[in-house]
């Protein structure tokens, strides 16, 4: 049956559309974009989103989905239904599952169970090296045959400089991204935190920002060595922005993503030893908090990803230095992003940009714009309603939060996968 | 006026006055200690557990003593060398140990913060034992009652920390401690053990930053108290000093340097001291030497800190005519 959105706010970036439209769906594909009370289709399944914004659907491309082998933690199922609720019909879920993503058959597996299970498109991207070891490369050319849209060791970075540049030249025969999660171990030695006064106060471990800007650097060196397409992930620091933004004004292919809780959340947040609020790169200070908004105000930043990366908690109720890294993301992202908007940091429509075409781009997808014959991913948003945040209620398996209790404003009214399917919906029908 | 606080987790965290009242207590007990019968009823039928997660024989030790002077019933759980090897977590640990129904922990555990996550999880009162590289606050207390009895106050005199303050507990405790009672405290030691805005940890009350010395020679000049930290000598190969040599001619304390100081200045080590490294033999025995006098307070603020958490009544003070106020 087709589907007609009705009367809400479009903003199609990528189209250089923001307007009111009515958004015709027939068969997962978008059959128009019409003019505000344009002819009606007699059959159609009608949505009002009058009062609301109609934008693609929204794309993560740095997700941790956990299977196989950490379903107690997340779940493709589970991670996909936070994801819709987040407003994303794309996910990009990350190698580092067990086992690693570094064989054909795993990739098969997670698709496989995306498509019986998953209530979103699901993504997978393969490891850069076997066992995510940093030794030999992975079977590259066979893991994208296989359905991977790009290469990371994310959680680990390629500590070999010359694995790093045989990577990119080798990937860049298939025509994928390696996504580095640049951080140098020897700098970061095992680090608690970000390196400074809350630190030293606190008597943890800190990491400097020079951990990640030097492995920034090292690896837009080699990609302008090797001329391949490098995305750099989780940017946290004014020296990373920096060097970024230099690089693609000399013209490197260099893409790069930040995570909301890098332009929201300062080292502050781990006071009182809170284990929510640890992740990897650590949440840095007010200085970088600023030059990472400035950096996606201006474009150095391409795309914002959650990096979703789900705990039990057992991994997360223990002291500080034995904590696990990371927090979930897709059910906050949208709302934190929304927060710049307020501030005047962006546009709306380079917020949605952010979150849709430009993630798109970076990994090639072919997704997150509105034309004419385009996937029909959807997500109506009211940009008034407010909520608190519940971990109790999040979707995903997982509530290691450091955002519970916060108020949001902009909810996820209902998010429309391939046309046919509305995922999830709280508007009244 | 009484500590109405259940636990003692940093130095950071109490207030002038609640040093003031832990110092005046400890004076008190510390009469105690010079009697012939060196025990009073104050704690009796309370259960004191000493839990330590790292090894360590002196602070220990002296809680234990203390405890046992206030007539607690003392445990001494060595957690290394049991339940925490066959994969049990900090807090199960923790709950077991309250299901035995004890009054007070003290905790020793080499990951900071972790005092920190059992006091949010017990009723009974924990005690920092040492911390990581956090916080030691009965080091940091009986420092600062061995420096009141020499020097006769602390306002305004200038301590001396050098050092590895990267990884002293000690150092930041003192800090905190000597920065709230008034004390210009100035810290020296290799840059590679001088931790990324350590001047500014006293930011939330202090008035201006800490003074880093930019030598040896400025660190000792005019100091009231000098105060040496112990270098921990596996940290040789992480490249934090060249050698053991090179240290001890560029930062340790001699018979030579030492003369820079105030000639009534007094020299403090929280021990165990690497004799010849940080501190010579000569300095470490010499008459302006404290080292000693320090183990002795120990237990005095020991006490204070186990009174005024679990007993803190009037009627507790009992025969003490002295009067800890409560």
């Amino acid at each position: 049956m087709p589907l007609l959105i009705k009367g809400g706010r479009v903003i199609d970036p990528a189209n250089k559309i923001d307007g009111i439209f009515d958004v015709l769906v027939d068969d997962g594909k978008i059959i128009e974009v019409l003019p505000h009370a344009s002819r009606l289709t007699p059959h159609a399944e009608i949505i009002d989103a009058s009062g609301n914004i109609v934008v693609p659907g929204l794309i993560d491309i740095h997700v941790h989905l956990r299977e196989p082998g950490y379903e107690w933690k997340e779940t493709i199922k589970t991670g996909t239904a936070a994801a819709v609720s987040g407003g994303f019909t794309s996910v990009v879920c990350m190698a580092n599952t067990d086992p690693v993503n570094d064989e054909p058959s795993i990739t098969e597996y997670i698709l496989r169970k995306a498509k019986t299970e998953g209530l979103c498109n699901v993504f997978p991207i393969g490891a850069i090296s076997k066992g995510l070891k940093g030794e030999v490369l992975a079977n590259i050319g066979e893991l994208k045959e296989a359905g991977c849209v790009a290469v990371s060791d994310d959680g680990r970075p390629v500590m070999n400089a010359d694995l790093m540049r045989r990577a990119l030249e080798y990937t860049s025969n298939f025509g994928l991204t390696v996504i580095s999660h640049a951080e140098d171990l020897t700098l970061a030695r095992g680090g608690a935190m970000n390196e400074g006064v809350t630190a030293t106060r606190l008597g943890l471990k800190g990491i400097p920002n020079a951990a990640e800007d030097v492995m920034v650097a090292r690896d837009i060196a080699l990609a302008e060595l090797t001329g391949a397409r490098l995305h750099i992930a989780h940017v946290s620091t004014k020296g990373a922005v920096r060097i970024i933004r230099n690089a693609k004004a000399r013209g490197a292919k260099v893409t790069a993503e930040t995570a909301p809780h890098y332009f929201t959340l300062t080292e502050e947040a781990v006071e009182g030893y809170n284990t929510s609020a640890k992740m990897s790169p650590p949440l840095r200070t007010k200085e970088d908090v600023d030059a990472i908004k400035e950096g996606l105000r201006d474009g150095t930043l391409d795309c914002i990803a959650t990096d979703h990366a789900p705990h039990d908690p057992d991994s997360k109720d223990v002291e500080f230095p034995s904590a696990a890294n990371g927090i979930v993301g897709l059910e906050t992202s949208l709302p934190l992003t929304l927060r710049l908007v307020e501030e005047g940091v962006l546009t709306l429509s380079q917020a949605i940009e952010r979150m849709t075409v430009n993630p798109a781009k970076a990994l090639g997808l072919n997704k997150g714009i509105l034309s004419v014959g385009a996937d029909a991913d959807i997500t109506i948003i009211d940009l008034n309603e407010e909520w608190d945040v519940e971990p109790a209620k999040l979707k995903s398996k997982s509530r290691n939060t450091p955002f519970a209790g916060w108020k949001m404003k902009g909810r996820v009214m209902a998010t429309i996968v391939g046309g046919k399917r509305i995922v999830y919906s709280i508007l009244k029908a | 006026m009484g500590l109405s606080k259940k636990d003692i987790l940093d130095i950071e965290s109490l207030s002038a006055d609640e040093i003031r009242l832990i110092l005046e207590s400890a004076e008190s007990f510390k009469e105690v200690l010079g009697r012939d019968i060196k025990k009073v009823p104050t704690l009796r039928g309370k259960t004191v557990i000493n839990l330590f997660f790292e090894a360590s024989t002196r602070t220990r030790t002296s809680f234990e003593i203390a405890a046992k002077r206030l007539s607690a019933d003392t445990i001494n759980i060595s957690a290394s060398a049991s339940s925490v090897q066959k994969g049990e977590t900090l807090s199960d640990t923790v709950r077991n140990i309250e299901a035995m129904n004890s009054d007070v922990i003290i905790i020793r555990h080499p990951a900071s913060g972790a005092p920190h996550f059992i006091a949010k999880r017990l009723k009974a009162s924990v005690v920092n034992a040492g911390d990581g590289a956090h916080e030691h606050p009965s080091q940091a207390l009986l420092d600062m009652l061995t420096i009141k009895e020499k020097k006769g106050k602390i306002e305004g005199l200038k301590v001396s920390i050098i050092g590895d303050i990267a990884h002293s507990r000690v150092a930041r405790s003192n800090i905190h401690g000597l920065t709230k009672m008034g004390a210009k405290v100035v810290l020296y030691g290799p840059k590679t053990l001088m931790p990324k805005g350590i001047e500014n940890i006293v930011g939330a009350y202090g008035d201006t930053p800490l003074h880093i010395a930019n030598s040896m020679e400025e660190a000792l000049k005019n100091a009231d108290v000098v105060m040496m930290l112990r270098i921990q000598l596996e940290r040789q190969g992480q490249s934090l000093f060249p050698s053991v040599r090179e240290y001890s001619r560029f930062f340790g304390l001699n018979g030579r340097n030492i003369s820079l100081a105030k000639e009534d200045a007094i020299i403090m080590h929280p021990g165990p001291m690497n004799r010849g490294v940080e501190i010579s033999s000569e300095v470490a025995d010499g008459a302006r030497s404290v080292i000693l006098g320090q183990v002795n307070n120990g237990i005095a603020v020991r006490m204070a800190m186990l009174y005024l958490l679990a007993g803190g009544h009037k009627e507790a003070v009992t025969s003490q005519e002295s009067g800890v106020r409560s």
